[in-house]
């Protein structure tokens, strides 16, 4: 089995190509350049680098969320495209359990966080010490409600992702159990921990066609908020009137 | 299947429609898909972005096999894969932009990006769907699908007007794919106007549709809005001083408590955008020594503009095409045949290609 493993959820573009017992190649580039000036290309390089047809992957393995929106949607969409072209099904990995799954063996709890701004996290937290453990599944958490519920689980925590410099400050004063924060070569989203947990899922008949696959957010978008909101106040006349309409053809 | 046609799958996602398309040598529409997500942003106004670009996620793949069954192909026959890469919402046109460069690179096909606007000129080349055509010299020709040798190709030279949402520009299109720009909008695009209008006189979204309905049972004559022309730029428009006093006629009435005449305004207000839009296309192809003029965008599917400009055109003996409404609007059709002549001339894109939100217009 052959899995193509695709991470675009953050600032990190990685692709990855495990099989039994082997990642093969893992790619993976935390810079500047966007995900689709990157992403496809890296794939592209790495199946050159291996001499191996994509024709031969039997799965694609897709960080499937959360994360910034339009960093899953280039990781979906280049999993759909591939997958339609290709007849081959998608494995939707939730991006906080694949980036647990990367620190298999910890004999402590595991916690990912990412920054979604406005002091929220996506995070979860894990147990992975003989197979992953979901203690609390992805969650979208305002960062001090958050450290509260560590605090009450009352046990060493390992911290990664990129929520942790944006809340490293406030979690070594604000969390009173011992918290480890993982090292750079571990502490980001890898596409060989997605296509790794990807082929779990796989040997579990867990897998979606390319065309049911989506992200998922955990959040809705900010206009819908809003319009809920407005509706709950019965407001709803004007909020329709304060929207514009962006460069649409539709006329 | 021929061995030498040339079968263009074409992805279209830069707003609030999800489309694909195969076309065959350009002209040639074999299927034309589009999931509208009108409805969807209607309760907001407007497009929201992020929603629209969701929405396309959850379609593409969807329109995509559409598009192939409906054509009665699969991957394996299609020649090359044209996406739309920009103008548009940046959101939008990446979903299209990932999704067409993983089809074409696990499928080994050559990649084209098309840009959204030449497809919408492009939308006149195809030839074979109900509603598209020609006034003018020639005769009219129905152009049902069927019969589409009756129908004269339109090949460059040729002037365009394109109206849309976004857009208002006045060009000539010297060859496939190549575009000299001789007038703009100095403010908002023709489509924008229209927008701008039906919310203030309560018609909704999409504006421009609905002021053409409107327009309908009312007297264009009613109200005298103001035309704006651009000093010492005979080919420029500019609408937002129209919008202005058709915003004061409203407010004005109010005021003084009278009863709007909505048909009457909408009428009003559509005659004042296409005598503008209709006097500059012909003063441009007659001093440019044109004798083909082509409309295409949002806005060309607007009745009153392809009324008025079929008999400017015949005043003037001059041959106007016209796309299907369908084609007008967004969709993936056009793209197909904007992209088999960017193919034709070699053009191909890398697997980097990425979305330009403000691509320009002949920028490559």
């Amino acid at each position: 089995m052959k899995i193509l493993g695709i991470e675009s959820s953050s600032m990190v573009a990685s692709v990855a190509l495990v099989t039994e017992g082997i990642t093969m190649a893992e790619y993976t580039v935390n810079f500047k350049k966007t995900h689709s000036q990157t992403l496809l290309p890296m794939v592209d390089e790495m199946m050159r680098m291996l001499g191996f047809e994509l024709s031969e992957v039997d799965a694609i393995a897709v960080s499937g969320g959360p994360g910034s929106f339009t960093g899953l949607r280039i990781g979906s969409a280049t999993a759909k495209g591939l997958g339609l072209a290709l007849d081959k099904p998608l494995i939707h990995v939730p991006t906080l359990d694949a980036m647990a799954y990367g620190l298999f063996g910890a004999s402590s709890l595991v916690c990912p966080m990412m920054d979604a701004r406005r002091n929220q996290v996506y995070t979860g937290l894990y147990r992975c010490e003989s197979q992953l453990e979901v203690l609390a599944p992805s969650c979208s958490a305002d960062i001090r409600k958050w450290a509260e519920f560590l605090n009450g689980r009352g046990e060493t925590v390992l911290l990664l992702g990129d929520g942790v410099p944006v809340h490293q400050a406030f979690l070594r004063e604000q969390l009173k159990v011992p918290c480890r924060f993982v090292p750079v070569h571990l502490n980001r989203q890898r596409a060989a921990s997605v296509a790794a947990l990807g082929a779990v899922y796989l040997a579990e008949g867990k897998t979606e066609t390319a065309m049911e696959h989506r992200p998922d957010y955990l959040k809705k978008a900010q206009a819908e908020r809003e319009l809920e909101e407005a509706r709950r106040q019965g407001k709803v006349k004007e909020l329709a009137a304060g929207h514009s309409v962006g460069t649409g053809e539709a006329y | 299947m021929e061995e030498k046609d040339i079968l263009i799958l074409a992805i279209e996602s830069s707003c609030d429609e999800t489309a694909a398309a195969v076309v065959r040598n350009g002209r040639e529409v074999l299927s034309n898909v589009i999931a509208s997500q009108i409805a969807l942003h209607t309760q907001f106004g407007g497009v929201v972005p992020e929603i629209a670009s969701r929405k396309h996620m959850e379609q593409i793949n969807q329109v995509i096999a559409g598009a192939l069954k409906e054509a009665g192909v699969s991957l394996s026959d299609i020649t090359a894969i044209g996406v739309t890469y920009g103008p548009g919402l940046v959101g939008a046109l990446l979903v299209g932009v990932a999704e067409a460069k993983a089809i074409a690179y696990a499928a080994k096909k050559p990649l084209i990006g098309v840009h959204h606007i030449e497809g919408h000129v492009a939308a006149n080349f195809i030839t074979n769907y109900p509603g598209c055509g020609s006034d003018g010299i020639s005769e009219k020709v129905s152009g049902v699908s069927g019969n589409p040798s009756v129908q004269p190709k339109l090949e460059p030279p040729f002037v365009c007007l394109i109206v849309s949402g976004g857009h208002t520009h006045l060009v000539i299109v010297k060859d496939y794919g190549e575009f000299e720009i001789i007038g703009r909008t100095r403010d908002d695009a023709a489509g924008e106007a229209f927008d701008k209008v039906a919310r203030a006189v309560g018609l909704g979204y999409p504006g421009g549709p609905k002021v053409d309905r409107a327009a309908r049972e009312g007297n264009p004559h009613a109200i005298e809005f103001p035309r704006a022309k651009v000093e010492g730029a005979p080919y420029d428009f500019s609408f937002s001083g129209l919008k202005s006093a058709v915003l004061n006629y409203i407010n004005r009435a109010k005021m003084a408590g009278e009863a709007i005449c909505v048909p009457d305004l909408a009428a009003s207000f559509q005659n004042a955008v296409v005598e503008a839009l209709v006097s500059r296309a012909v003063l441009a192809a007659k001093e440019y020594g044109y004798d083909k003029l082509a409309i295409a965008g949002g806005v060309a599917s607007n009745q009153a503009l392809r009324a008025a400009m079929a008999k400017a055109c015949k005043e003037n003996s001059l041959c106007f095409y016209y796309p299907a409404p369908v084609l007008c609007t967004d969709n993936a059709a056009m793209i197909g045949a904007a992209a088999y002549y960017e193919y034709q001339k070699g053009t191909r894109h890398g697997w980097d290609l990425n979305a330009v939100p403000n691509l320009k217009l002949g920028e490559r």
